[in-house]
């Protein structure tokens, strides 16, 4: 028994040694014993993947501050753990509805922009934003709009309308459509398809949109998700759903097959980097916020996730097959569509309660 | 007589090919050179390359050790230290307190996860203090590793005769020391398997983990749930691969050792 | 050795803080509204979850039937087979064990997927493909996959005791084999059935990632919902903790009836 336990503690040291050899720092500054916890998206980092730049490893090395890096996969996911109390950490990059909404609720930090000179990189219509008017909360990180994806070996050239939402209703591909699985995004393309505003308060026209979502749910057949409809559209698992433009180029790298279009009144969101009030240094924050708008770094985490940038110096040194039209749609395109931003508590309350209605009677 | 040895091993075969086919995929497509997890298109260490210069699994699988050894400790110390005191107790109180450790071990894991959440962040909202991350963690693995200790060291206590004890004990010898020098190697074989469950059931959970670690600390598991919701890439495959050939090794050699100690002094091993 | 009941107090209080306190939150949480005024209405909201109760139920039940049917053999086989052969047998269950349960999912999920590794085998034969994965199939051959083993070591660790004379015995009293099994060495191995029943029962009943990896969006279980009335979307700890307090519930009445069958036996769930 005595040798078992050494065996185990022997195999534990072997284990440890690994993990040792593999944080080692080579060179750069010092450790100051700083840390800093970012919250972000799942994959929305540059970070040294087949020989990319390691963006968080970057800033370590030149900062001295350690930075502890975890995800979420929803808006919603990520304020319900700061809400609660949960998670509490000193930058996030929620996208714009949320962003306003944490405003509202007194969740978020004002930002020292003397510490963050590089914000002169980002374009000025990026800079006060609908969802934060006066532009002292969050900076830019990425943005893009909702598109349809769809497997072109298929799905008919025929049933293809890049004028409507119809894709996502089509019958014939019963079983192999998927679904936004938060409310705000699936709400959002019943919205477009029935021309209504993104940012509805009317009763009316959401009961409305409930319905064609309750239309949509046989063809949906429970095929509710969120960032999984990345490896779905990938591996084939699934031949249409509503995604980001900027998760295409990445997909066709391993399924060539997949297209997208944008259709009428998509949404364009904006991820930006904001840091809530449970923050525990928000110098760190602010030198972190201040290094990704760097020329160099935002080009890195730019080709890696392939989103459009805020920052017309980044876009200019990307290759031109990402900065086409459906990766940078045009400023006619994008005056169709529509930026979330938070609804009412009361509007919020109806659109749970009609989503969970949907959730349980869809099974 | 024959022929149902021969049934015998082939059920036997069967049964470990379902346990293994899926392990040995996975392994081979570690090494496969797309993300394709169904067509080979040659070889590659492309996974491996990333895996090991992934900071964040790295780090995950520190936290998992640091977590697993000290509740493993904490729990063997506290949890012994509690068989020893349930024996002497009054038949009552000792009932109770037997049916209060078997509620972490009969709930299911789910249940315990969030009731404990619930008490972090109580905690947390009032006071300020057990800020959800590494400590809560600790204490969370603490909670469900207990009971399985006490019970592995209960039943060694039992077979005991006490009266060993209270002899040295009359013979001069003080409480703590008679306990270390007469109890402690009686009960020591109950303490390893108390050990080692708690190591590997801590270093195991997703399930509490996931509700109570809050964002301090990421776990192995939970860096592998979390890879497994957006592009699933195959280092996952890679890590599994690593995690398998590791824990091979490790398994091997104490079944080896076993299986020689055994021939060499040929007689029946008791405590497995 | 009276004196000594003092050195359980460290566990008694870390019971109450880390046990019963939260599972007490739990209810307080279930009987109360978002403003903490008393109310039944979460309990009474559970008829609308009462699909993901009864699937999980079911699925749960059918996972723990086929591991008992594949792994009852088993556990006889190897607590025949010589000691040597039953060491190894049992590394080679536990080994699969000491991989994370999240890799082992993961990797039916790679085989079962519509253009995964067996339908792509299948494709090259000019067979189907078949639709598995997203089904109630998957998840439960993932149940089964991941517990049997749990199965398997109580039942063996119980008829390994069994001693060989009992076999000699019933022989010579004119039993042929399928008898001797049947009035021999079932009822003996029954506390470890029982055992065994639990240990994939309750989890099973309370997943929530292998209904993920497996069962996609549209096979979600009890397990999935308060999961997500937790830390999803929408969270509403008042009806999650009053689901939570309902499966808790329900696995108690279960477990208390397969009490019944048992005869108190106290061990048998510890083996390793």
């Amino acid at each position: 028994m005595k040798k078992i336990v050494s065996l185990v503690i022997s195999a534990a040291m072997l284990l440890s040694a690994l993990a040792v050899t593999g944080c080692s720092k080579d060179e750069g500054v010092p450790m100051t014993g700083e840390e800093i916890y970012v919250y972000n998206w799942g994959e929305y980092i540059s970070n040294g993947d087949d020989g990319t730049l390691d963006t968080n490893k970057q800033f370590e090395k030149e900062t001295g501050i350690k930075v502890h890096y975890l995800n979420f996969s929803s808006n919603e996911e990520m304020y319900a753990k700061i809400k609660s109390g949960s998670m509490t950490v000193d930058v996030i990059i929620p996208s714009d509805y949320m962003i306003s909404q944490m405003i509202r609720e007194n969740m978020l930090e004002k930002l020292d922009f003397s510490n963050i000179p590089n914000f002169d990189n980002i374009d000025e219509k990026f800079r006060k934003t609908s969802f934060d008017p006066t532009g002292e909360y969050s900076v830019p990180y990425t943005w893009g709009c909702t598109a349809i994806f769809y497997d072109s070996r298929y799905v008919d050239a025929a049933d293809v309308d890049e004028n409507s939402w119809d894709l996502l209703w089509n019958e014939k591909y019963t079983g192999k459509v998927l679904m936004f699985n938060n409310q705000r995004d699936a709400f959002g393309v019943a919205e477009a398809k029935l021309g209504y505003s993104l940012n509805s308060e009317n009763l009316d026209e959401l009961e409305a949109c409930y319905q064609e979502l309750v239309k949509q749910a046989p063809i949906v057949k429970g095929g509710y998700y969120g960032d999984e409809i990345f490896d779905k559209m990938e591996s084939g698992e699934a031949i249409i759903a509503p995604y980001y433009n900027g998760d295409l180029l990445m997909i066709q790298e391993t399924n060539e097959y997949v297209k997208g279009y944008i259709p009428p009144h998509a949404n364009t969101f904006i991820d930006s980097m904001c840091v809530p009030t449970c923050c525990q240094n928000k110098s760190a924050a602010e030198k972190y916020i201040n290094f990704m708008c760097r020329e160099d770094i935002a080009l890195a985490n730019i080709e890696t996730i392939g989103y459009a940038s805020p920052m017309s110096c980044v876009v200019e040194q990307l290759d031109e097959e990402v900065t086409g039209e459906f990766f940078y749609p045009s400023d006619e395109k994008l005056a169709e569509c529509e930026v979330f931003y938070s609804l009412s508590d009361e509007t919020n309350a109806f659109l749970s309660q009609k989503w969970e209605d949907l959730m349980n009677q869809s099974k | 007589m024959k022929a149902s040895k021969l049934l015998s091993r082939i059920y036997t075969v069967l049964i470990f090919l379902f346990l293994y086919a899926p392990i040995v995929v996975l392994i081979v497509f570690s090494f496969n050179a797309t993300k394709s997890r169904s067509v080979w298109k040659g070889f590659s260490l492309r996974w491996y390359e990333n895996l090991f210069n992934d900071e964040t699994i790295l780090g995950a699988l520190w936290v998992s050790i640091e977590v697993a050894v000290i509740a493993a400790i904490v729990a063997t110390i506290i949890g012994t230290a509690a068989a020893v005191g349930l024996k002497s107790m009054n038949k009552k109180l000792r009932s109770v307190m037997l049916t209060l450790n078997n509620i972490p071990m009969v709930n299911p894991d789910i249940v315990t996860g969030i009731s404990m959440m619930l008490l972090f962040v109580a905690i947390f909202g009032a006071t300020g203090l057990l800020r959800p991350g590494f400590t809560t963690l600790v204490i969370a693995h603490v909670t469900f590793c207990i009971p399985y200790v006490i019970l592995s060291v209960l039943p060694k206590l039992n077979q005991m005769n006490p009266s060993i004890y209270e002899a040295a004990q009359d013979l001069g010898c003080p409480p703590f020391r008679a306990f270390m020098k007469v109890v402690m190697p009686e009960i020591m074989p109950g303490i390893i398997t108390g050990v080692m469950m708690a190591f590997t059931l801590s270093l195991d959970d997703f399930v509490i983990s996931y509700f109570t670690s809050g964002s301090t600390a990421q776990t192995l598991p939970m860096v592998i749930y979390s890879m497994t919701k957006r592009r699933i890439s195959p280092k996952v495959n890679a890590l599994s691969a690593v995690m398998f050939v590791i824990v091979l090794v490790l398994l091997v050699a104490i079944n080896a050792r076993q299986i020689a100690e055994q021939r060499r002094t040929r007689k029946t091993n008791q405590d497995i | 050795m009276k004196k000594d009941s003092w050195v359980a107090s460290p566990f008694m209080v870390w019971v109450v803080i880390f046990t019963v306190i939260p599972l007490g939150m739990v209810c307080w949480y279930a009987f109360t509204d978002a403003s903490g005024a008393f109310t039944f209405d979460n309990i009474l909201k559970i008829g609308t979850y009462w699909t993901y109760l009864k699937d999980s139920l079911i699925m749960g039940a059918v996972a723990t039937f086929f591991c008992l049917l594949l792994g009852y053999p088993l556990a006889y086989i190897m607590s025949r087979a010589s000691w040597a052969a039953q060491q190894t047998m049992m590394m080679l269950l536990m080994l699969p064990q000491w991989m994370n349960f999240l890799l082992r999912t993961y990797a039916w999920m790679t085989l079962l997927e519509n253009n995964g590794l067996i339908n792509h085998l299948l494709g090259q034969l000019g067979i189907g493909p078949f639709h598995m994965i997203n089904t109630k199939g998957a998840i439960i051959l993932g149940m089964v996959y991941n517990f049997l083993p749990y199965m398997i070591l109580p039942i063996y660790s119980v008829m390994e005791k069994i001693h060989s004379s009992l076999f000699e015995a019933a022989n010579d009293l004119g039993a042929d084999k399928l008898a001797t099994l049947r009035r021999v060495v079932f009822p003996l191995s029954l506390p470890g059935v029982i055992t065994g029943i639990t240990m994939v029962f309750v989890p099973s009943v309370s997943t929530f990632v292998i209904s993920k990896l497996l069962g996609g969006g549209n096979n979600m279980l009890i397990g999935d919902v308060i999961e997500r009335l937790f830390v999803g979307a929408a969270p509403n700890y008042n009806v999650g903790a009053a689901l939570s307090l309902v499966l808790m519930v329900l696995i108690l009445i279960s477990m208390a009836v397969m009490k019944k069958f048992d005869d108190g036996e106290e061990t048998g769930g510890l083996m390793m």
